[in-house]
């Protein structure tokens, strides 16, 4: 290290600190002039996590070294802060998703839960459900998993001084946005995209932010190869992107109003939203996480991937193919019917691509089967591959236009979804994350592996317990709402299936519970684990080759 | 890994291009996801049955659009479908399957995706303003067994439509054949679709065919949200007379 070299603000710091005081300024602006109480709310936001943006720069470069080295002692100086920060971020989001999903699950066995409030009501609870848990829980753990992949597997620094800070802060800032927004009545109306068109433009920032530092690190790698892990991240931000532009296109009212209209319209905007909405599901909620799959199972495993050059062909095969599925969710609209018919051939041939990828994590395991006796971590990781076999096969069934004329506006598609969501993406997450606070705080091991032990079957039943009682009330409403009496006269009124879905849903809400408690018991171990006192030596993990 | 040596590279050296080289693989990956989104999407702009005006489709008014922005705000769409698919049971039980023109000027859609309450495409004049009323204040006081919440601050809240302008202007940019005149009457238009006999009724009419103008709370000067999701609510699936509509002229 150069130790004479004189402290000077860099140029970024100071660009960003000019950026951030001009935001601040405009949006106190904003918010003077804002039409609604609410729009000025998250103007009076902006201009606070603008200013303490300004601040944070300033502290930080009074307590930094002159220079950041590149290397020190010829193995990468890692920046691990965002990582840390993200890996915190998405324990506490999950488990505040999971809460507002055990409370809006409680709200449908018995309405009283709503409180006649506009801010509890399930239609602005569930879309802070959907996005707490995929977007702010899904969404950190995909950028600290992200972020500590590539550096590991390029052996290079994280590319950028503040744009990793940019990214992990300005990422929450806008699940802070979004989130507030639905409580106060802020939604654009499109599920899964429902921030409005100033929380999106910020999100665009960061975002393109996002994929700069992610690909300055792959220019920095020591490897010739891009890790495959690399190809589904890279994979997962760009087209998240294209989704994000194509969906979202909207005009606003006013610089002073929250209201913005989507440019488009009825059956257009219909397909434009389920060619996103099932490609967040494909590239967010899969790819992202495939990626996972591909760095720390492996990892855990102390096992090489199974097959590199399955990995090449599921990989093509998936990310081309999973943007024809869309259509499946609007089978029997006023959607052409070739679009649907396509959307459900492309829905099926899909099947083989995911079980590529799963029989790779799955195999991944030879030879180290035995770990799922001792290592309830790597087990966690393995059941949540078989998980996502399971969650891949259903889907397809489901695309099948006659099966989806059941199954279609009923639980079958919420149990679906979360056999998805908890055991594949959940499971998943948790793994890793149980892989990576241990690996950056410096400890050999998570506090308690009888406790991770405990998460696992506390939550395993508690998914099964939703999954099938959703199973029963989505089959069970969609034969009620279809059943005729004898004299042809259907036989049921609405809300006569709607009573009967009750036990079902307090199964479910039960179910839920226990999944909110695996987390919670997750906490704490990770929490023991960052005060536990027992500091391994740095940088005793070897990278993961490329190529394996 | 085994190459053979002797031929030309094999498809798995080949594809070391995209492994070396990040921007390339991003180029592939944009290629990739491009192909299925273009095929799918852009022929819905051309094709007749997705683009089909039929009679009777008009724009929503000023107060209908505020109820529409009240039923977004709400996150109605999280329960309630406006989609009724072509099968017996949702054709007996809703009314006619929906046409992509009804739901044509809908920016968003609503089609929905779950119904935890029944679909509403065609709810339109199915109940009274005073059953809506109270189904809105406490859905069990008229359906025991809803599961439904209660939007009691819908008929405390005043529609605040001062900028409702604002907004049609936009959706004319976007498609909405929203007049000039509209878009400069359309304060006034609300507080003539939300109380019976004002003597404007003629040209709101006019600029509005079939739209009903009656007391919907408006007559003592103060509209409230529950009044303009309820005007929203009464105009669902009511635009088209399907005693003239031709079924065999939109076959998709």
């Amino acid at each position: 290290m150069d130790g004479i070299a004189p402290k000077k603000l860099t140029i970024g710091e100071i660009g960003l600190s000019v950026i951030m005081a001009g935001l601040a300024v405009f949006a106190i602006f904003v918010a003077a002039k804002a039409w609604t109480p609410e729009y000025a709310f998250h103007a009076y936001l902006f201009a606070a996590a603008a200013v303490a943006a300004v601040f944070a720069i300033a502290n930080r470069y009074l307590s930094r070294p002159a220079i950041t080295p590149q290397e020190i002692d010829g193995k990468p100086n890692y920046n691990f802060g965002p990582v840390k920060f993200a890996t915190l971020a998405a324990m506490f989001w999950g488990i505040a998703g999971f809460t507002v999903g055990l409370y809006i699950a409680l709200e449908l066995a018995w309405p009283i839960f709503n409180l006649d409030l506009p801010w509890t009501s399930f239609g602005r609870l569930r879309p802070l459900h959907t996005s707490a848990v995929i977007f702010a829980f899904g969404g950190n753990v995909l950028l600290a998993t992200s972020f500590y992949v590539v550096q590991r597997t390029c052996r290079a620094r994280l590319a950028g001084d503040l744009a990793p800070w940019f990214v992990i802060l300005g990422y929450n800032f806008f699940i802070v946005i979004a989130g507030t927004g639905y409580l106060l009545g802020i939604t654009q109306g499109k599920e899964y995209a429902e921030p409005e068109w100033y929380s999106d433009s910020w999100l665009t920032i960061v975002w393109v932010t996002y994929l700069l530092v992610f690909l300055g690190t792959l220019w920095k790698r020591k490897e010739p190869h891009i890790y495959v892990a690399n190809w589904f991240y890279l994979a997962f931000i760009v087209t998240i992107a294209v989704l994000h532009l194509g969906n979202n296109a909207a005009i606003p009212v006013s610089l002073f109003s929250s209201k913005s209209y989507i440019v488009w319209s009825g059956v257009q905007d219909a397909m434009i939203q389920w060619w996103y909405g099932h490609n967040a599901v494909g590239f967010f909620l899969t790819a992202g996480f495939l990626a996972i799959v591909y760095y720390f199972i492996p990892k855990r495993a102390e096992r090489p991937v199974y097959s590199y050059r399955l990995s090449i062909i599921h990989f093509w095969a998936l990310i081309f193919m999973y943007i024809w599925a869309g259509p499946h969710h609007l089978h029997y609209t006023a959607l052409p019917d070739w679009a649907q018919t396509l959307g459900m051939t492309f829905s099926i041939m899909l099947w083989m691509p995911s079980w590529g990828g799963m029989i790779n994590g799955l195999m991944t395991l030879s030879g180290a089967w035995d770990k799922l006796r001792t290592d309830p971590v790597l087990r966690m990781m393995v059941v949540s591959v078989a998980f996502y076999g399971m969650a891949t096969f259903e889907g397809p069934v489901m695309s099948i236009k006659s099966v989806n004329s059941l199954s279609h506006y009923t639980d079958w598609g919420i149990g679906h979804v979360h056999s998805g969501a908890l055991g594949w993406v959940a499971y998943v997450s948790f793994g890793a994350m149980y892989c990576l606070v241990p690996w950056l705080w410096n400890k050999r091991e998570v506090y308690s592996l009888k406790l991770v032990n405990w998460h696992f079957w506390v939550s395993t039943i508690g998914i099964v317990f939703y999954i099938t009682s959703m199973w029963v009330a989505g089959i069970m409403q969609g034969l009620m709402w279809r059943a005729y009496t004898a004299l042809g006269f259907l036989e049921y009124s609405f809300v006569e299936t709607t009573e009967a879905m009750h036990p079902m849903y307090i199964i479910r809400a039960l179910g839920g519970g226990m999944f909110l408690a695996g987390a919670v018991i997750m906490a704490y171990n990770l929490y023991m684990t960052i005060r536990s006192p027992e500091p391994v030596a740095l940088g005793n993990r070897a990278a993961l080759v490329p190529g394996e | 890994m085994t190459h053979p040596t002797h031929t030309s590279p094999s498809i798995w050296q080949r594809h070391q291009v995209f492994e070396k080289n990040s921007i390339l693989l991003v180029i592939g990956i944009l290629v990739a996801i491009s192909i299925g989104g273009l095929v799918e999407v852009l022929p819905l702009f051309y094709l007749k049955s997705t683009i089909e005006k039929v009679d009777g489709i008009r724009p929503l008014t000023p107060l209908e659009l505020a109820g529409r922005d009240i039923y977004v705000r709400e996150g109605c769409y999280l329960c309630h479908s406006q989609m009724i698919r072509p099968l017996r049971d949702e054709v007996e039980r809703y009314g006619h399957y929906s046409l992509a023109a009804e739901s044509m000027y809908d920016h968003p859609f609503q089609w929905g995706s779950k119904r935890n309450g029944p679909d509403l495409a065609r709810v339109g004049g199915k109940y009274s303003d005073d059953w809506h009323r109270d189904h809105l204040r406490n859905p069990r006081s008229v359906v025991p067994a809803s599961i439904m919440p209660g939007y009691p601050w819908l008929e405390k809240n005043l529609l605040d439509f001062a900028h409702i302008g604002d907004n049609m202007s936009v959706l004319a940019i976007e498609g909405v054949p929203y007049t000039p005149e509209m878009i400069a009457s359309a304060v006034s238009d609300v507080k003539t679709q939300g109380s019976a006999d004002d003597a404007a009724t003629p040209a709101f009419a006019k600029r509005y065919p079939k739209a009903i103008s009656r007391d919907l709370g408006g007559n003592n000067g103060k509209l409230t949200e529950a009044d303009a999701l309820i005007a929203y609510l009464q105009l669902l699936g009511t635009q088209v007379d399907f005693k003239l509509y031709d079924d065999k002229a939109n076959i998709r």
